[in-house]
C-alpha cells in the first residue's frame, strides 16, 4: 500500500476550513504520544491543556484576556500576509506599543483625567507603527527583505525595553527592581461590566476583528490588499500602487501590534516590566494562519491558542509539565497545519503498491 | 495495407463536472499530417496529453503500429517514439541552445556527441540554428526550432504539434511547414493542432474535428472551405465578418489617440525598449499593430494603458490632452481602457469571482464610492457583461478561473467595452479563443468603433489584423513601421516588415530598409 497525492482540479473550499480543525486534532494526538514517550501522562497532558480550561467557567475570563492580544496582533498581521508582506516582527512592535503607552503614563504620572488612557493608547499605536515603518521603508526604498529586518528589530525592541527598565524608567521607589512605577487609576483600562477582571481591551480586540472583516470585504483598500497579494500585475492594472500597499500593510499590522502592547500595559500588567514580551507577537503568526487570514477565523484561532496558554499553566501545577509544554503544542499546531494544507490542493489516494 | 501509426479507439476521460473526451477514435497513417480541430474546451489538449502520457484515459485504447500501448508518463511516450512540441516553450533564456537541448533529454549524452547529433539533425532538415547561441538572443521562430530539434533527436515516429504557428511570421510558418513535410515524407506521422483553418488546408491531408469532447467529423481539409470546417467545429454556420467588405464610415478627422515619439526604457535584460513610436488613431478607426512576439508589444500596451509612465507628457495625447505622465487610474477616468494579453493574473484574477473582477477596472462605473465597494452593483455589472457578450458562466459569482480561456476573454473584453471607452487598447484580443468567441469579440470591436471610439489592436495573428483593421503598422525591436492601409497591404509586405533585424536573412535586409524610411 502506498499513499498517492492527486492534484485537485481546483482548491477545495471545504478543506480550506477543515484543515485547521484536522491540524488541531492531529496536534492533540501527536502531542499525547510525544509527552507519553517523554515519560509524562500524555493523554492527561492533552486533557489538562486543551480541555480543562474549557470546562471550568472560572477560567473563561482568562481565555478572553489571553486571546485579546493574540487576536489583535493576528488580525493586523493577516492584512500584511494577504498582501504578501511578511511582517514577522510583531513582537517588537508589540513591545514598542507597550513602551509608547508607558512613556505617556510616566510623563503624566501624578495628573488625573480621562484623557490619559486614550493618549497612552495612541502613543502605543504610534510606537508600533514607527517600529514597523523601518522594515517598510527598507523594503520599498532598497528592496530589503522585511522578514529579516522586522524579525531582527524585535530583538532590538527587547534590548530597548531592558535598558529602559534598568535605567531611565526604573521606579525610584522600587528597591532597584527593574520595573516602572505602577500606573495610576486613570491610566488603567476599565473592567468590563459583569466580569471580575476582564479589561476593556478584550472588547476592543473582538470589535476590531469584526471591523477589519468589513474593511477587507467591502472597501477599495481591502480589495487592493487582496489583489496585490494575489496577483501583483493585476493590481498594477487595477491602479493599485504596490509600494503604497506595502506601507499600508506594514503600518496597519504594526499599529495593531502596538495597540495590543498598549492595552496589555494598561490592562493586565498595569506597569512596564522586563517580562512584558511573552511571545504574543510570534504566537499571533500561528493564530493568523490557523484562522486562514480571515478575521473571524482568527478570533476562533486566538481562542484555541489562548486555551493552550491557560491550559499550559494549569498543567504545570497539576502534572508538573515543563513551562515549554504549551509552546511545543503551539508550534506543533502550525507545523501540522502547514502539512495538512496540502489537502487543500491535493487529495490522498491509497493504492496497492505495484512491483515498481 | 499498412497499419496506422496511431490508432485511438473509445478514448474517454472525465474531469469533475465535465466529460472532456467521450469515446474518441481515429487513426493516423505513417507519413500523414493529420489535423486535430476544435474549439477551446473541445477536448483537444486533453486528448493529446493522454497520447503523450501526461494524463491517463479512463477508458479506451491507444495503439501504436497496431500494438496496444500504455503511456504512463511522457518519458514512456518518448520511448515509444512519440514526440511533442508544446505551444509554450520550456526554455531557459540565459542558457545556450545546446544546453537547453541537453536538459530536455532523458539520458545523459556527452556534450560533443550531442552537438554532432544536433548538427546532423539541423543539416538533414535544412534548419538554421547555431547550437552555441544564447536563447534570449533568438527570435521566437528560432526558439521553436530548438523544441523541434529536441523532438527530432529522438527520431519520433509520431510528432504532436500544439498550435505551433501562433507566434511565427508568415515566412517562418512556411519554413516550419517545409520541415514538417520533410519529416512526414520520411514516414513520421504528425498530429497537428491548430485554430488556423487555412493553414490546415495547406498542410494536412486529413482532419478530425472535436466538439464537446466527441468526434463530430473526419474530413479532408483540402476539399473543405474554412467556413465549412468552422461550422463543423462550432456546430452552426459561422457568419464571419470581414471589415474590408463592411460598410463603415471610414475614420473621421478627429484624432482621439495621438502617440508621438513614445520611448520607454527596457525593463530588465530580456525586455524590449520602445524607441520613438508615433501613430495617430482617429475616432471610428481600428488600428492594428502587427509583429512577432517579443518585439515590444507588451511594453507598448503597458505604456499606453498607463501601467508604465512615458518620459514626456506630450508623447501620448488622449483627445488632445497630454497624458504621458498620468497613471492608469487617471487615464481610465479620461476614457482610456486597455486589455493586456495575459488574462490570468493581469487582466483578471482567477481566484476572484467575476463580480470581484469587475472591481479591478470598472470601479468608476458606480461600483465604488468614497472608498467603499458596492458588491451588488458589481454583480449587476458582471451580469450585464455576461449577458451582452454571451459569456458561458454560472453567474456573476462564478470564479474567473472556472471559465474557459475564450469565455474569460469575452468577459474581460466586455468589461472594458461596456464602459464605453473613447480609446481602447487591446493586446491579442482573441489569443487562444475559439472561432465563435473570436467573431463575437470582433463584432464588439466594430460596434465600439462605429460608436466613435478609437481602437488599437495589437496582435500576432496577421489574419486577424488583415480582417478587422482599417490601418496598421508593424512593430519590430521596439520600433514602429510606417502606417499601412490594410486594404492595400499584402501579406508579403507585412511579413518582411515583421522579420525585421532578427529574423532570417531575406527579412533582415528589407527590415533595415524600413528603419531607414
Amino acid at each position: 500500500m502506498r499513499l498517492e497525492l492527486i492534484r485537485r482540479a481546483e482548491p477545495s473550499r471545504g478543506m480550506r476550513w477543515a484543515a485547521p480543525l484536522i491540524a488541531v486534532a492531529l496536534t492533540l494526538v501527536t502531542g499525547a504520544a510525544v509527552f507519553s514517550a517523554l515519560g509524562y501522562d500524555g493523554p492527561a497532558a492533552v486533557r489538562e491543556i486543551f480541555l480543562t480550561p474549557l470546562l471550568s467557567p472560572l477560567i473563561w475570563q482568562d481565555l478572553g484576556i489571553k486571546a485579546a492580544p493574540l487576536i489583535l496582533i493576528a488580525t493586523g498581521l493577516s492584512v500584511g500576509f494577504r498582501a504578501g508582506v511578511w511582517n514577522i516582527g510583531a513582537e517588537g512592535q508589540y513591545v514598542l506599543g507597550g513602551l509608547g503607552a508607558t512613556a505617556v503614563a510616566l510623563a503624566t504620572w501624578g495628573s488625573e483625567g480621562p484623557w490619559m488612557l486614550p493618549l497612552m493608547i495612541l502613543a502605543g499605536i504610534a510606537g508600533g507603527m514607527a517600529w514597523a515603518a523601518v522594515p517598510a521603508a527598507l523594503r520599498v526604498r532598497l528592496g530589503v527583505n522585511e522578514i529579516l529586518t522586522s524579525l531582527m528589530l524585535s530583538y532590538v525592541a527587547i534590548q530597548l525595553l531592558n535598558y529602559l527598565m534598568r535605567g531611565p524608567w526604573q521606579d525610584p521607589a522600587g528597591f532597584s527592581f527593574p520595573e516602572t512605577r505602577l500606573f495610576t487609576a486613570d491610566q488603567l483600562l476599565p473592567i468590563l461590566p459583569g466580569t471580575d477582571y476582564v479589561h476593556a481591551g478584550v472588547a476592543v480586540a473582538f470589535g476590531l476583528a469584526v471591523v477589519l472583516w468589513v474593511v477587507m470585504a467591502r472597501t477599495v483598500f481591502g480589495l487592493s490588499i487582496r489583489v496585490v497579494g494575489e496577483a501583483p500585475r493585476a493590481a498594477r492594472h487595477a491602479g493599485f500602487d504596490a509600494k503604497r500597499t506595502v506601507w499600508a500593510a506594514m503600518l496597519l499590522s504594526g499599529g495593531f501590534a502596538g495597540l495590543a502592547g498598549a492595552l496589555e500595559a494598561a490592562g493586565p500588567f498595569g506597569q512596564m516590566v522586563p517580562q512584558f514580551p511573552t511571545g504574543y507577537g510570534f504566537t499571533a503568526i500561528i493564530v493568523a494562519f490557523l484562522g486562514r487570514l480571515h478575521p473571524i477565523g482568527i478570533v476562533l484561532a486566538g481562542l484555541i491558542l489562548a486555551v493552550s496558554y491557560v491550559g499550559g499553566e494549569i498543567a504545570q501545577s497539576s502534572l508538573g509539565l515543563p513551562a515549554a509544554a504549551a509552546g511545543i503544542f503551539q508550534a506543533m499546531m502550525l507545523f501540522t497545519l502547514l502539512g495538512v494544507d496540502v489537502l487543500v490542493r491535493y487529495r490522498v489516494r491509497l493504492t496497492r503498491s505495484e512491483a515498481a | 495495407m499498412t497499419l496506422p501509426r496511431l490508432q485511438l479507439s473509445g478514448i474517454s476521460k472525465a474531469f469533475p463536472g465535465v466529460l472532456a473526451n467521450d469515446d474518441v477514435g481515429f487513426a493516423v497513417a505513417p507519413g500523414a499530417i493529420h489535423a486535430l480541430l476544435g474549439e477551446n474546451g473541445a477536448g483537444k489538449s486533453t486528448l493529446v496529453k493522454m497520447i503523450y502520457g501526461i494524463l491517463q484515459p479512463d477508458a479506451g485504447e491507444i495503439q501504436i503500429d497496431g500494438h496496444p500501448v500504455a503511456v504512463p508518463n511522457p518519458r514512456a511516450a518518448r520511448a515509444l517514439g512519440i514526440g511533442m512540441v508544446f505551444q509554450h516553450f520550456s526554455l531557459f533564456e540565459p542558457m545556450t541552445v545546446l544546453e537547453n537541448i541537453a536538459l530536455g533529454l532523458d539520458e545523459r549524452v556527452p556534450r560533443r556527441r550531442l552537438e554532432t547529433r544536433v548538427r546532423e539533425v539541423l543539416a538533414a532538415y535544412g534548419l538554421s540554428l547555431d547550437p552555441h547561441r544564447v536563447v534570449s538572443t533568438l527570435s521566437v521562430g528560432e526558439r521553436q526550432r530548438i523544441e523541434i530539434v529536441r523532438a527530432l533527436l529522438l527520431e519520433p515516429r509520431l510528432l504532436i504539434m500544439d498550435e505551433p504557428t501562433s507566434v511565427l511570421t508568415p515566412q517562418e510558418v512556411e519554413q516550419l511547414f517545409d520541415t514538417l513535410r520533410q519529416l512526414a515524407s520520411r514516414g513520421c506521422a504528425i498530429l497537428y493542432i491548430s485554430h488556423k483553418l487555412h493553414e490546415i488546408r495547406a498542410l494536412c491531408q486529413s482532419a478530425t474535428i472535436l466538439r464537446g469532447g466527441k468526434v463530430v467529423a473526419t474530413c479532408d481539409p483540402r476539399t473543405e472551405t474554412p467556413a465549412s470546417m468552422a461550422a463543423l467545429m462550432i456546430g452552426e454556420d459561422l457568419a464571419a465578418v470581414d471589415r474590408r467588405t463592411m460598410d463603415h464610415g471610414a475614420g473621421s478627422d478627429r484624432v482621439r489617440l495621438a502617440v508621438a515619439g513614445l520611448s520607454v526604457a527596457a525593463d530588465g535584460p530580456f525586455g524590449t525598449a520602445l524607441r520613438g513610436l508615433s501613430f495617430d488613431v482617429p475616432a471610428g478607426e481600428i488600428f492594428g499593430i502587427a509583429g512577432v512576439a517579443g518585439n515590444g508589444q507588451s511594453e507598448l500596451l503597458l505604456a499606453l494603458s498607463g501601467e508604465v509612465s512615458a518620459t514626456v507628457a506630450d508623447q501620448i495625447r488622449l483627445d488632445g490632452q497630454a497624458v504621458g505622465l498620468h497613471g492608469i487610474t487617471d487615464r481610465r477616468a479620461l476614457g482610456l481602457a486597455a486589455v493586456p494579453e495575459e488574462r490570468n493574473g493581469h487582466a483578471a484574477i482567477p481566484v476572484l469571482s467575476l463580480a470581484e473582477n469587475t472591481l479591478l477596472t470598472a470601479r468608476a462605473q458606480g461600483l465604488s464610492a468614497n472608498g467603499w465597494l458596492s458588491p451588488g452593483r458589481a454583480a449587476r455589472f458582471a451580469g450585464r457583461v455576461i449577458e451582452r457578450f454571451g459569456v458561458k458562466a454560472t453567474g456573476p459569482q462564478a470564479e474567473a478561473g472556472a471559465l474557459s480561456g475564450g469565455n474569460l476573454q469575452k468577459f474581460v473584453m466586455g468589461r472594458e467595452i461596456l464602459q464605453n471607452p473613447g480609446v481602447l487598447i487591446v493586446n491579442q484580443p482573441t489569443w487562444g479563443v475559439d472561432a465563435g468567441a473570436a467573431t463575437a469579440i470582433h463584432r464588439a470591436l466594430y460596434d465600439l468603433a462605429a460608436a466613435g471610439s478609437a481602437i488599437v489592436v495589437i496582435s500576432q495573428d496577421l489574419d486577424e489584423l488583415l480582417t478587422i483593421t482599417d490601418a496598421m503598422a508593424v512593430i519590430n525591436a521596439g520600433r514602429l513601421s510606417r502606417r499601412l492601409v490594410t486594404a492595400k497591404a499584402t501579406v508579403d509586405e507585412i511579413g518582411l516588415l515583421m522579420g525585421g533585424i532578427h529574423g532570417h536573412a531575406p527579412a533582415a535586409r528589407s527590415g533595415e530598409a524600413v528603419d531607414a524610411a
